[in-house]
């Protein structure tokens, strides 16, 4: 998450966007928004959606008239202080959905859809809007591989001190005291604040991440697989400190295969599969009883070590040849002719043949 | 029998990351070694498979202590290990074709003309079709990427399999499939495994029983790696 646009550093970007939520005031002040403070965005929890995306469709254009449709009409909302956990095995979507509303996507990239942050359609803003008003400010990305993340050559403290300024404009001493401030939200330690990334252990890597990610004070924040090659004592770790910032009012698009921990933190879970959610369930239901009604959802759950360890059979599809009807129906046990057809989401579900519930 | 006595093992000889430990795998048997990490269980086991020469300790293959490491390890005893790291990304070279990637270890010990045919009936077990085989690495998933370097650890018919982290990229439902292409693997062979992980339920699930590292590991914002790496009930039942 490095938010600063390469624009002239003496332009104080102001977001030029109006929008519902309001955007942050200066660091000391915000400095008191603490773990059990109240929502961030301003606006209480029984407002509207911080997110709001609809029939979000992403399509690569590549060489030889190819098209693959890496993202088909994703459709789900996000509220203040609520988690939603996107799962689904590796190259099923899940990252380009979030590159789709960074608004990062390659230039082959065609989109269709609303993906609504407050009043500001992601999908349609340019660049400028983007850079200035969203990225960092609005939206907080914490990222897969902190220790790729951060700039090897420099010092946390410089990096956060970077941060800090061009996104808040605090200088000289208010600079300097919101430094420390900025690593204490993310659980940094500030003894530790004058090393460089390679000196820190996973662990303190992905919290230096995260301090950088809640500088702008972001209603929304995005995790891009914050858990993975941690091992389960940091995972934990690294979710109860992401639930924690839930808790403080934030938003959590979290994108993972970890399975559980989407069960330690989410609020409600997304299954995606070839591209499409395939079941959006509230992650309480979904991990305990009823269980998860759609047959890919059962069968990832059912592959952990923790339940029976059976691997789903088969490959997922490449999203560049994606059969006509059903994607999952090859490798589904339950599949029937009626699965020639797309089944339609509906109800939180897009399946011919729902799983029975406890079956 | 692989036997590993009073390994002490790392990368500043002040430092060591590995002090002496001890383990040994019987034929068959799978071992699962577990622990936080930067605690060493990776080094340990690049140490078990030859590829990293330890300061103190050896190696003791079938009776026999290893004649050298890395590159001047002998063949016989090089190729009695398969070895699959976590990283596929990283491990696999890019320019290969997945069936290349695959197929690479027979070439390096002359046995050439055996390439096609052991890509072909090792190729289904793994789950890639020929299309697949065809491609590079960065035309495929992560998983499929580390099926292909799951079949290459396995094209020399290795004694001894070390996994290291084999499973921790990826999904569960791909994770299933790869312990099951292993244990499908040792059952006919008779392959004795090495499982390094920090997912206690994963390696108890698919290991004969576990060793469990230390609790104070070696990372960089630990303190006192002085007392790195005991390892209790390290040896054998």
């Amino acid at each position: 998450m490095t938010p600063p646009t390469p624009s002239t550093p003496s332009t104080n970007p102001k977001p030029s966007t109006p929008s519902t939520t309001p955007t942050p005031s200066t660091p000391h002040k915000r400095r008191n928004v603490s773990a059990q403070g109240g929502p961030v965005d301003g606006g209480p929890a029984q407002g509207g959606p911080v997110l709001d995306v609809d029939g979000l469709t992403v399509r690569f254009r590549m060489r030889g008239g190819r098209e693959v449709a890496a993202v088909t009409d994703a459709s789900f909302r996000l509220r203040p202080g609520e988690c939603l956990a996107l799962v689904g095995e590796s190259g099923c979507g899940k990252s380009v959905l979030a590159s789709a509303l960074l608004g990062l996507l390659p230039g082959n990239a065609r989109t269709a859809g609303r993906a609504l942050l407050g009043d500001l359609d992601l999908l349609a803003a340019d660049e400028r809007t983007l850079a200035r008003t969203v990225r960092g400010r609005r939206i907080g990305l914490v990222p897969q591989s902190p220790a790729g993340h951060l700039t090897p050559v420099r010092t946390v403290r410089s990096q956060l001190r970077e941060t800090v300024r061009e996104l808040t404009g605090a200088r000289g001493s208010a600079l300097d005291e919101a430094v420390p401030a900025a690593a204490e939200r993310a659980a940094f330690p500030a003894d530790h604040l004058d090393r460089h990334p390679h000196q820190l252990s996973g662990g303190l890597a992905q919290r230096a991440a995260t301090a950088l990610a809640l500088v702008g004070d972001a209603p929304l924040l995005l995790a891009d697989e914050p858990t993975t090659g941690l091992d389960r004592a940091l995972v934990d770790r690294t979710a109860d400190e992401l639930r924690r910032h839930v808790d403080a009012g934030h938003a959590l698009l979290m994108i993972t295969h970890d399975l559980v921990a989407a069960e330690r933190i989410a609020d409600r879970v997304a299954v995606m599969y070839a591209g499409r959610i395939v079941e959006l369930a509230d992650a309480a239901a979904f991990f305990g009883a009823p269980g998860p009604r759609h047959p890919y959802a059962r069968g990832l759950l059912d592959a952990l070590p923790e339940r029976s360890f059976t691997p789903i059979p088969g490959m997922p599809p490449e999203l560049g040849a994606l059969p006509d009807g059903c994607a999952f129906a090859a490798r589904c046990a339950r599949a029937t002719d009626a699965c020639a057809t797309v089944p339609v989401f509906a109800d939180g579900l897009a399946c011919h043949h729902e799983e029975e519930p406890g079956a | 029998m692989l036997e590993l006595h009073g390994i002490t093992a790392g990368y500043d000889p002040r430092k060591p990351v590995v002090r002496d430990v001890s383990l040994t795998v019987h034929d068959g048997e799978a071992v699962g070694l577990l622990g936080p990490s930067g605690c060493g269980k990776s080094t340990l086991a690049r140490v078990a498979a030859l590829l990293h020469r330890p300061t103190a300790g050896t190696v003791v293959i079938d009776g026999e202590p290893a004649r050298g490491w890395r590159h001047r390890a002998p063949r016989d005893q090089r190729t009695a290990f398969g070895v699959v790291f976590q990283q596929p990304r990283q491990s696999a070279d890019p320019r290969l074709r997945l069936r290349d990637l695959i197929a690479e270890p027979l070439r390096a010990t002359g046995r050439r003309a055996e390439a096609t045919e052991r890509v072909r009936a090792l190729a289904p077990g793994v789950g890639l079709s020929e299309e697949l085989l065809a491609r590079r690495p960065h035309e495929v998933s992560d998983g499929q990427l580390q099926r292909a370097c799951l079949a290459r650890a396995l094209v020399l018919r290795p004694r001894w399999l070390i996994c290291d982290e084999m499973t921790a990229m990826l999904d569960a439902s791909t994770t299933a499939a790869l312990v099951g292409v292993v244990e499908t693997y040792r059952r006919e062979s008779g392959a004795g495994l090495l499982a390094v992980s920090h997912d206690p339920v994963l390696l108890e699930r698919w290991c004969d029983r576990t060793v469990r590292w230390g609790d104070r590991g070696a990372a960089l914002n630990d303190a006192a790696p002085a007392e790195t790496a005991t390892s209790p009930g390290s040896t054998a039942p």
